[in-house]
């Protein structure tokens, strides 16, 4: 067996007495796409924040394997490891697009910032990925330096996702990254995710509430409920034969295009 | 040569019950104690009423549904392994190189070319990219399919091209092992006639099938054995 790539271990984590996280462990191998699916405040969220070093638990740890393949865990890390990890191997992608991009830097600096901040000084070739990963996901070279401030909400968030993924990371951390867009930009950034995701073969821990989103994108789903899993498994076990009730009602809840 | 006598695929005790939570927690039993062996080389119908748990034996075995009791074992990778207490990334490995499904609907991946959606299958069996497009071109060709149709997306087709985007899609990987649930359901005799071929020549190459065709000519043609659920489903033997 593989050392998997990312493994939780008994993540707690209370908010004035109410539990966001409790006792939650998981591993995460290379290429595998794990969705959280849960109801807003079923802890989601904070889940992905733990496992992406944004937040620290209360109780257990998060385990990293590096590029090194030394296993490390990420509370061990110092500050300067942590940020290297977070613009490299790492990528998180926001809901909001505004929280993940420089606003008032060009879309062409947005994604060579990635690149000179693992050291790529060289401006023609870092211009030239930029181009590269622009038109990767599917925004004309001509809006290169144009500010995100000018796109639309589709556009802002191609970009960054190709922001994210110039550096190659192995792991991507993704919150809701269809949530607020149009059904029909929707489905185009679907199949982009879906498309780089197999050709990088990325890990990728997905947020979604929308149970479409995951059984498109994941080969596994963790279900959440007040701070807990309810129910774990293959993505289309979990939704064609839900178990437990509460997945049930989850399931049933959705209405059929 | 003992590994030709041995099944593929060998059921015993499968078992089979829904909770309805939402239902004040009714219980459903639809499968009990299924058993039967499938081998190199032939294809095993199931047969019996609507409602006497074919589809969901189909599903324990590919895994959609979670096996109640019983052994699903299947030979993957040179060895039997039981899928009923395989862990998801087993289960997703078995799927990519030996058990493939033919459902009775395409479930459409926006965006995404028809040549694409059958070439998939192929390139996650570990064929290069040229011989995996070939290989979706031909059966594409068998299931008469028009070329001018392979660059577009297959939500605007009709029907029976999506079902047939969506069988060609079954059988571009090397699966040693198909599932094939009711895919003929809505093709004219030309292209049901196609997929006998289809699964003719796969047979011949040693490739099992395990399958439910309703319609009662298709199946006759089809099987090489049916075997008759009636015998594992506990409603039908109550109303009997």
């Amino acid at each position: 067996m593989t050392v998997p790539l990312l493994t939780a271990g008994g993540l707690t984590k209370r908010y004035g007495g109410i539990n966001a996280c409790a006792h939650i462990s998981f591993t995460l191998d290379e290429g595998e796409v794990l969705a959280i699916v849960g109801e807003s405040g079923s802890g989601k969220s904070t889940l992905l924040n733990i496992l992406a070093g944004r937040m620290t638990p209360d109780a257990g740890d998060v385990r990293y394997r590096m590029r090194d393949g030394v296993v490390r865990n990420l509370a061990d890390l110092g500050e300067a490891e942590r940020r290297l990890l977070m613009r490299t191997d790492w990528g998180f992608v926001h809901q909001d697009a505004s929280h993940g991009l420089r606003m008032n830097v060009s879309a062409g600096g947005n994604i060579g910032e990635r690149l000179m901040a693992i050291g790529d000084r060289n401006y023609g070739d870092i211009r030239l990925s930029a181009a590269d990963w622009l038109t990767r996901v599917e925004i004309d070279t001509d809006r290169m330096d144009h500010k995100p401030t000018t796109y639309s909400g589709g556009m802002r968030q191609r970009l960054q996702i190709a922001r994210n993924l110039v550096t190659s990371p192995r792991l991507v951390f993704m919150d809701e990254p269809t949530g607020g867009l149009d059904v029909s930009v929707q489905a185009r950034l679907l199949d982009l995710i879906r498309g780089l995701v197999a050709d990088m073969g990325l890990a990728v821990v997905l947020v979604t509430h929308d149970l479409a989103v995951a059984r498109l994108l994941s080969h596994r789903i963790l279900v959440m409920k007040q701070g807990h899993v309810i129910e774990t498994g293959l993505t289309d076990r979990v939704l064609d034969d839900p178990q437990a009730p509460y997945t049930q009602l989850l399931v049933s809840s959705v209405l059929a295009a | 040569m003992t590994l030709l006598n041995e099944p593929v695929l060998s059921v015993k005790g499968l078992t089979k019950g829904f909770t309805l939570h939402l239902h004040g927690g009714v219980q459903l039993p639809v499968v009990e104690n299924a058993a039967f062996d499938l081998f190199a080389g032939e294809c095993v119908v199931l047969g019996g009423p609507s409602g006497a748990g074919k589809s969901s034996i189909l599903k324990m075995i590919y895994g959609n549904y979670l096996t109640g009791a019983g052994e699903i074992r299947m030979r993957h990778d040179g060895a039997m392994i039981d899928l009923a207490s395989a862990n998801t990334r087993t289960i997703l490995a078995v799927r990519r190189r030996t058990m493939g499904y033919v459902s009775q609907f395409l479930r459409v991946i926006p965006r995404v070319a028809t040549l694409d959606i059958v070439t998939e299958p192929a390139l996650a069996a570990g064929l290069s990219s040229e011989e995996g497009r070939a290989r979706a071109a031909s059966i594409l060709t068998l299931l008469n399919l028009p070329e001018r149709l392979w660059s577009l997306p297959p939500s605007t087709f009709s029907g029976g091209e999506q079902q047939r985007v969506n069988i060609a899609r079954g059988f571009a990987g090397n699966h040693s092992l198909l599932i094939l649930d009711e895919p003929t359901a809505s093709l004219d005799a030309v292209n049901r006639n196609a997929v006998l071929t289809l699964i003719e020549q796969r047979k011949a190459q040693g490739a099992a099938f395990l399958g439910i065709f309703h319609d009662q000519e298709m199946r006759e043609r089809v099987a090489d054995r049916i075997v008759d659920v009636s015998a594992f489903a506990p409603c039908v033997r109550e109303a009997a």
